[in-house]
């Protein structure tokens, strides 16, 4: 039963405490032997919330009892990335500056959920501040790949993939900003969306790169992927950079198939230096496509190999502004003893942030300081502006892009820790997504010959086409039926 | 002017900053109020708490091109938001949200007149911001330098602000106060803030330079701060000039710093030289998206403006005779002059009455109470009142003042206050009548006297008539009636 309950997807679920055979509880309570079970091993909770859970769980069951529900998917536990402001419940984004904040408020994406009935099992692992690829710059130790312990789950949503790949909770959200979501979710054989920017609310949700980031689902079906996107997708009154149009259900003629589909093959990706196992599990999953009716083509996207460049200028210099908040004058840790404002906030920072946190802080000082302006972050701009008209125009030609979503598969832990840049280029297939504001899917294509770890496929779509998208992923996920699980 | 005098040109560039009175704060809904206990106006978003998010207050933004407009700018077709990041404890996010190289007004001009003639000022732009908190320093003189730890009040942190900065056009002191004090009514007359200097919703800083004429060099640039009144501009003005011209006399080089105007000695003194221009790293705010005032809005808040000071002045000249001195002193304010026009429309009879109550004996009292005009609960139409009973003969220019002071005090209706104080001049014959009658009976001598033809005397008959009804008859009738008694 439990087994059933933990590998179950959160439609199934759904579908079972619609039909009155199982209740919130029961659902609940597994998955928190589970997460029991596993977590231990995995590091992926930062912070669990049992008993609010079950709390949840159960008026959720009083409102089925009376024939009431808050949604399709009420009484559905979930867990978010500790990036998500949750009120009440500590809040630290994978750094010890914030490492005893409570909020005194919840993020949109939470309220909504929240709203719907979705039950929070916890605050999931991360790297700090999302400045990472493989969750190890978390300031509360790593999280661990479900497939292969001595791995890295990738990053920065480590936390999310690992308690969904291993059955500790059906669906998670995560944050991608330059592949965060797509990356960790093809390193653990999930699926995983980062929407269109601006399709969901960015309010309460901790900002790393505001122009770059984005709240998506991480699943281990494409039809939960959507779903969870349902319900938090729209416009947001408190976020100015959300999209205020209508969202379209995202499930609707999910299942329509692919016949006639133009599916492009960038050019220049076919240069790059990814893992053989990869490009094999690849290559197959493009002759699937043609065979479920897309055809291929070749597309040309030049400047997206000045992309890892653009992102790691615009990303620093945004998040050098956006991390300047953490001083300890209002919240989060305050360095104690000092003598002066100047004194306080240095040690403050310097004990609060980590390693990776201060490059990057240092890096985008750097790119928007006079002089140098010009050169480093409007240039950086300028080439986002160029990205962008490139897929723009190949969108006239192809109605999505397909490539991998990582050159490798999981690596091991400690890795690349020593070599910040080897790490920055787990993100080349990822980062210009985020650059021009598209929306993309990873979704699992296989295991690796090599290592047998697995392979994530990504699907670019143009944006706010996500129903297209969608489309081709669950054609591709229905026909590839992926159903191999870590071993835990 | 002295030689020594004629030999330099000074050029004084203002920046000056206005509070607005919206309801609420530029990027969330808290409430802009002068008073209030500490933090008690503040939420997560002014607060800058982790994953809040800046939503403009849309009326700020109306308001800064209605002052834009005012000041004949030209309004931007696409104006962006910047961060300017600095680190203080008074600025929660240490970055301000600011404009810099596309403000939403530029290129305007005010003109202004005085002892000097007149000269036009140019206004280089008009832009938006938001305002920081208030830093109070404890345990020593209440500066920074000898105090053991500051306490920070983030209510006014938020506050929308608006920046206006002059072009170098102003050449005196003379010119820089009456600039001021012309903006002051300006804006006063838009609306849009309290423009109250000594509360801080109207800020004041100068750029002075004095150089010798001739000169194509600019002097060494010296900012003043904390000039607190229109008066302070003035002086502290006065003294840097003077302060300047002695130095190049004495040929000392002057540094390009910044002073501090001390209101007890009326002198500046210096706080810290400017080597260098600080490097706010400015870039776009991506949490904001452009603001694009249409062509129409503009035409719309154009013709929608209210009467300006100037237009203003030019009508109380030509539809009330005023004159410029009455007229300076009216418009100065333009509650007061609005006050002034209700009065004279209840009247109907000659505006210069009523200027001179208001100048010559209301004013009096008003600045003795510490009052504004329409603070008091004094209405124009009881002032109208008030002239009227004169007019009727009810009570003599005399008794009015006392009539003033009491309905100052009290708030009543003139016609109750001159009751109350048994101020009613008696006109009426038979009471009259009846007192010259007893006083010529009284008096048989001084009677027998003007029925003599001693007229002089009759003077001290009304005396006595005078004293008899408490000096309430009217002496007019008094007079007239002891003539037609004692004419033989």
């Amino acid at each position: 039963m439990s087994d059933e309950i933990v590998w179950a997807s959160a439609t199934e679920l759904a579908r079972r405490l619609e039909a009155g055979e199982i209740s919130s509880r029961e659902i609940t309570e597994a998955l928190i032997a589970r997460t029991e079970e596993v977590d231990p091993k995995l590091h992926a909770y930062l912070q669990r919330t049992d008993d609010r859970a079950l709390v949840a769980a159960d008026a959720a069951d009083t409102r089925h009892a009376a024939g009431e529900r808050l949604s399709a998917f009420d009484g559905v536990p979930l867990a978010y990335k500790d990036i998500f402001v949750t009120r009440g419940v500590t809040t630290t984004c994978g750094s010890k500056i914030l490492e005893n904040f409570v909020p005194p408020y919840d993020a949109t994406v939470v309220a909504r959920c929240e709203a719907a009935g979705l039950p929070m099992l916890g605050k999931l692992n991360m790297d700090e501040f999302a400045m990472g690829s493989s969750t190890e710059n978390s300031a509360f130790g790593p999280t661990r790949n479900p497939w292969d312990l001595d791995t890295v789950p990738g990053g920065s949503s480590g936390g999310s993939v690992a308690a969904v790949a291993s059955g500790a909770v059906p669906w998670a959200w995560g944050t991608d900003t330059g592949g965060s979501i797509r990356q960790p979710a093809a390193l653990c054989g999930l699926v995983g969306v980062k929407p269109t920017y601006g399709l969901v609310s960015r309010y309460g949700m901790i900002a790393f790169a505001s122009s770059l980031d984005q709240a998506g689902p991480i699943t281990r079906s494409v039809e939960d992927a959507a779903a969870l996107l349902n319900l938090a997708a729209g416009g947001d009154e408190m976020d100015s950079t959300c999209l205020k149009e209508p969202v379209p259900d995202l499930l609707e003629g999910i299942d329509a198939g692919i016949d006639g589909m133009r599916i492009g093959i960038v050019r220049e990706f076919q240069r790059e230096g990814s893992q053989p196992g990869v490009r094999a599990r690849v290559d197959e999953s493009l002759t699937r496509l043609e065979k479920l009716g897309a055809t291929l083509e070749e597309v040309s996207l030049p400047s997206f190999e000045h992309g890892i460049s653009a992102y790691y200028l615009i990303a620093p210099a945004e998040c050098s502004s956006n991390l300047a908040r953490y001083d300890g004058v209002r919240y989060g840790r305050r360095a104690a003893g000092a003598e002066d404002i100047v004194s306080m906030t240095s040690r403050t920072r310097e004990e609060g942030f980590g390693d990776e946190v201060k490059r990057r802080i240092m890096l985008g000082t750097y790119a928007l300081s006079a002089g140098y302006y010009d050169a480093y972050y409007g240039k950086a701009q300028k080439v986002r502006t160029l990205i962008a008209r490139d897929l723009e125009r190949a969108y006239q030609q192809v109605d999505l892009i397909v490539c991998p979503t990582s050159p490798t598969t999981a690596f091991r832990l400690g890795e690349r820790t020593d070599d910040p840049l080897a790490m920055y280029l787990s993100d080349v297939f990822t980062v210009p997504v985020n650059l021009a504001g598209n929306a993309a899917i990873s979704v699992p294509c296989g295991l690796s010959d090599d290592d047998g770890l697995p392979v994530g496929l990504q699907i670019i779509g143009r944006s706010l086409d996500e129903k297209t998208m969608f489309r081709a992923a669950y054609a591709f996920e229905q026909d590839l039926g992926f159903g191999e699980r870590p071993q835990l | 002017m002295s030689l020594t005098e004629d030999m330099y040109e000074t050029t004084v560039g203002l920046e000056i900053h206005v509070e607005l009175a919206t309801d609420s704060k530029m990027f969330c809904g808290c409430e802009v109020s002068f008073a209030g206990e500490p933090n008690s106006r503040t939420c997560p978003i002014c607060l800058g708490f982790p994953g809040t998010l800046p939503v403009p207050n849309e009326k700020a933004v109306e308001y800064t091109m209605r002052i834009g407009l005012a000041l004949n700018c030209h309004i931007a077709e696409h104006s962006l938001f910047h961060r300017k990041n600095y680190f203080y404890p008074d600025m929660p996010k240490n970055y301000q949200i600011s404009q810099y190289d596309s403000p939403l007004c530029e290129r305007g001009h005010v003109d202004i007149s005085g002892d000097f003639g007149s000269t036009r000022v140019g206004i280089t732009r008009v832009h938006l911001e938001e305002d920081t908190g208030k830093s109070v320093h404890m345990g020593g003189t209440g500066r920074i330098a000898d105090s053991e730890y500051s306490l920070e009040d983030f209510n006014r942190a938020g506050t929308p602000l608006v920046e206006i900065v002059s072009e170098p056009d102003i050449h005196s002191a003379d010119e820089a106060r009456i600039f001021v004090a012309e903006l002051r009514a300006l804006l006063e007359s838009l609306g849009v803030s309290d423009v109250r200097m000594e509360e801080g919703s109207l800020r004041v800083d100068a750029n002075v330079s004095v150089r010798r004429r001739g000169e194509t060099q600019h002097g060494a640039k010296v900012e003043v701060k904390n000039m607190n009144s229109i008066r302070s501009v003035g002086r502290a003005l006065e003294y840097e000039e003077r302060r300047q011209r002695d130095a190049l006399d004495a040929g000392e080089a002057l540094v390009q710093e910044t002073r501090h105007f001390d209101e007890k000695t009326g002198t500046t003194s210096s706080l810290r030289t400017k080597e260098f221009a600080f490097d706010y790293r400015y870039f776009p705010e991506p949490d904001l998206v452009p603001v694009a005032p249409s062509r129409e809005l503009v035409q719309q808040l154009k013709e929608s403006l209210p009467e300006l000071p100037a237009a203003r002045r030019e009508r109380f000249a030509s539809e009330y005779g005023l004159g410029s001195a009455d007229i300076e002193v009216l418009t100065a304010s333009t509650k007061t002059a609005d006050w002034f026009e209700a009065a004279a429309a209840v009247y109907g009879g000659d505006p210069k009455k009523v200027v001179n109550w208001i100048i010559a004996d209301l004013y009096g009292l008003l600045n003795e109470a510490g009052f504004e005009l329409h603070e008091t609960s004094f209405t124009p139409a009881q002032l109208a009142g008030l002239i009227s009973m004169i007019d009727a003969g009810k009570i003599s220019g005399k008794q009015a003042k006392l009539v003033l002071t009491g309905m100052f005090e009290s708030g009543d209706d003139p016609e109750k206050v001159a009751a109350d104080k048994g101020l009613e001049q008696v006109s009426d014959a038979v009471a009259i009548e009846a007192a010259v009658d007893e006083v010529i009976a009284e008096n048989a001598d001084a009677a027998d006297k003007v029925r003599g033809g001693q007229m002089n005397t009759i003077g001290f008959l009304v005396g006595q008539v005078m004293k008899k009804t408490r000096g309430q008859a009217n002496p007019g009738m008094v007079n007239e009636l002891l003539r037609q008694k004692l004419s033989s």
